[in-house]
């Protein structure tokens, strides 16, 4: 190809900088999208296993609203659309208070949770009903069969799936460039710009991904061996 | 037709599945394999067409060795029917495509005269107005006969069957073993595992015993159920009466 | 709202075309489509080579997966933004680095659909027609992809789903899709933007809901002809649904 390959371009202190703070805002991100999403995914779940034809009617409208709509879209949404339906007030502390990132967090939380709140009911309907009959003739109430025998193997269960959209939910916060928020992708594509050694950067960007991916896919696995059904 | 010389299969360092069997099968022989279970009789049978594979000794089947690195195993499969004890008919075909596929696409036969030769074989199953049907219209009786017939369309000198009755309910039982029987010295050489002791005494002209992987029993039917040598043989048969 | 629609839904349909390059949800669609035709031999072969029998060939298509698997589909984008005009050596319209960035990201994806479709079928299937005499490759497109792929074909509408959504990320590039337009027209109107966003969202969960439900009621079909009979034993278990379902 006779491109000449020269990563000490990019990786100078300044641009090492930018890459550091990136993965900052991208970590930063995942994780409070992360905690907010599996908040409100198990409140969902929660919610649609009472069988309270209203509140599963709502988690489903809830679910299928977030599947069915490109998360970049959703993204959009709040950041654009949002801040026009919300109360004056919450603008302007939204305003005040780095509203990209508050805003794309939530939009990638919400999404998620709708995923996590399916795992999750995944998990619940594959335990066989013959485990809960089990846990009633032992004498136990509904919320201890609940609570000791059938919520803990449906958690075994939704392990993989929620591996699955935790890592998801990291590489979907990239999306939250189109906003504006200064993690990894914008910032590579700052130094695309400022150096012009797009291959370089995008290079080592892609790197770090794949890195921090394999670090999520392999806890992953850990948790699954830990933890999953086939655990001993 | 089909030996064995000194065959040894294990699986894992632990479990020897085959030990040390050599037979014989002669040509347009029909041999039945009974044994307790576990005892390696699926293994056994699986071997001679390689489905498993084998640690030593030979197996030859019509004077080629079939376990050689240089045997061609595809060209030897179309000589050795095989009938499963799940049926393994394929689904997504009608009963018509699954007894032409191989015909059609490994002998090249053309679609017409396949059909004429299926036609033939449904007959001779009993099952001629399932041609159109899909296997998973049938009953477990119709599957497992079309199945022998998909098996017979490749004109194989030899036929295996592994179990063809035991995943069937009872009432079936009598239609496929009909259809075996039927096929028994008719110039095909056969084997077949099972626990029908009936049909081993009407059909069969050996009886072999298999019990951990050893081959214990050779013997003509009457003499094997009138006067089995080895004790877990009598032990078995006295089980099967119960 | 229907003001707006009534005003723009050339743009949001069709974008400029016929004066300009075609846009609005037709792009979209037809990107997707694209994706997922030039995909989808790629995504057999990766599927296949991941249950080689050959260890080397496992190991690399493992790899592959794992590789795409673990970057954002923003970053496949923006590699065959770049790459892939100096791969081929000449410039690529933003469609086409669009459906390429979906045929390599997708591949992996769906490669992993009819993987877990391949390996849901029993294996009584492949030994019997290995016992017929067929070889390796007859038995997989004779017997086993037939399967394999009918009965994964609800997961498959779920990944064109995923497709769809992944092409909105043609924004960022400024390709000419539904999103694309949805922003140009945000930045002329400039005041009615929960207006603008909610005809974005609502068309895009049209598509994506109706072709979700033909996906559920199809995989209900599917099941319960599977339960046909006792020869009906197409495959005992539904392909992994945790192997679908990327994102944006
Ligand atoms: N793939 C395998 N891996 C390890 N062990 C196996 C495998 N297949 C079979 N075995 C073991 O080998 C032994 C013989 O199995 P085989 O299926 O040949 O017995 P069988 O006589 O056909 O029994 P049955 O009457 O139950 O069908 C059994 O102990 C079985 O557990
Ligand atoms: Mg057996």
């Amino acid at each position: 190809m006779g491109y000449e390959f020269d990563f000490s371009a990019v990786l100078t202190d300044q641009y090492i900088g930018w890459l550091l703070s990136g993965i900052r805002i991208t970590l930063m991100l995942s994780a409070g999208a992360w905690l907010l999403s599996f908040a409100v995914g198990t409140a969902l779940a929660v919610l649609r296993a009472t069988n309270f034809k209203p509140a599963v009617w709502l988690v489903a409208t809830f679910v299928e609203i977030h599947q069915n709509i490109p998360l970049l879209v959703q993204v959009l949404f709040w950041y654009f659309a949002m801040p026009e339906i919300l109360p004056e007030a919450w603008r302007d502390w939204l305003n005040q208070n780095n509203s990209e990132f508050i805003l794309a967090m939530i939009a990638i939380a919400m999404c998620h949770a709708a995923y996590i709140s399916e795992a999750l009911r995944s998990g619940l309907r594959a335990v066989p009903v013959t485990q809960y009959e089990a846990g009633r003739s032992f004498g136990f109430s509904y919320l201890q069969t609940m609570s000791y025998i059938v919520v803990p193997q449906a958690l075994r269960l939704s392990i993989p799936p929620l591996v699955n959209h935790s890592l998801l939910l990291f590489k979907n916060t990239s999306i939250a460039m189109a906003i504006g928020v200064h993690e990894l992708t914008y910032q590579t594509r700052q130094i695309d710009s400022d150096t012009f050694r797009t291959f370089e950067i995008f290079l080592v960007a892609t790197i770090l991904y794949i890195l921090m991916s394999f670090v999520i896919m392999a806890a992953g696995n850990l948790a699954e061996r830990r933890f999953g059904m086939g655990a001993r | 037709m089909i030996s064995f010389e000194n065959v040894n299969k294990w699986y894992g360092p632990e479990l020897q599945v085959l030990n040390d069997v050599t037979a014989e099968v002669n040509k347009g022989e029909v041999v039945v394999l009974c044994g307790p279970s576990g005892s390696g009789k699926t293994t056994l049978i699986r071997t001679i067409n390689r489905l498993e594979p084998i640690n030593s000794g030979k197996i030859t089947v019509n004077g080629q060795e079939t376990h050689a690195k240089s045997a061609n195993v595809n060209r030897l499969r179309r000589e050795i029917g095989f009938v499963f004890q799940q049926f393994n008919l394929f689904p997504h075909m009608s009963v018509m495509d699954n007894i032409t596929l191989a015909p059609r696409k490994l002998k090249g036969m053309s679609r017409p005269e396949a059909e004429e030769k299926a036609l033939k074989l449904l007959a001779r199953v009993g099952l001629e107005e399932k041609a159109g049907a899909y296997p998973s219209q049938l009953s477990g009786g119709q599957s497992q006969r079309v199945a022998i017939a998909r098996s017979l369309a490749m004109d194989p000198p030899i036929i295996l069957f592994d179990e063809p009755t035991s995943a069937l309910d009872p009432e079936m039982v009598g239609e496929v073993l009909a259809v075996i029987k039927g096929l028994a010295h008719t110039g095909i050489t056969m084997m077949c595992v099972t626990h029908e002791m009936g049909f081993a005494r009407d059909v069969a002209d050996r009886v072999w015993f298999l019990d951990k992987g050893v081959l214990l029993e050779d013997a003509k039917p009457g003499e094997f159920f009138s006067n089995p040598k080895h004790p877990r043989a009598q032990r078995f048969l006295a089980d099967l009466r119960h | 709202m229907w003001e707006i629609i009534q005003n723009n839904w050339t743009l949001l349909l069709v974008g400029q075309y016929p004066n300009g390059p075609l846009g609005g949800l037709v792009a979209t669609l037809l990107l997707a489509m694209a994706g997922l035709a030039l995909a989808f031999p790629v995504a057999i072969t990766i599927a296949v080579a991941r249950i080689s029998p050959y260890r080397p060939i496992r190991l690399v298509a493992a790899g592959i997966v794992h590789v795409v698997r673990g970057m954002p589909f923003l970053m496949v984008l923006f590699w065959s933004y770049f790459a892939l005009p100096v791969l081929i050596g000449r410039p690529l319209s933003g469609f086409w680095t669009l459906v390429g960035a979906l045929v390599l990201y997708e591949s992996a994806y769906l490669a992993e659909v009819i993987r877990a479709g391949i390996q849901a079928l029993p294996k009584g299937q492949e030994e019997a027609a290995r016992s017929l005499g067929f070889g390796y490759f007859r038995t997989l497109f004779l017997v086993i992809l037939p399967q394999a792929l009918y009965n994964s074909l609800p997961a498959l509408i779920g990944q064109f789903v995923s497709l769809i959504k992944e092409t909105s990320l043609g924004y960022v590039i400024s390709v000419n899709e539904f999103t694309y337009a949805a922003g140009q027209l945000n930045s002329q109107l400039l005041v009615q933007p929960v207006e603008v966003f909610s005809i974005l969202a609502i068309t895009y969960f049209i598509v994506c809901f109706t072709l979700t439900q033909s996906a559920r009621w199809l995989e209900q079909r599917i099941a319960r002809s599977r339960q046909g009979g006792p020869g009906g034993r197409a495959a005992q278990t539904l392909p992994n649904p945790l192997a679908t379902e990327p994102m944006p």
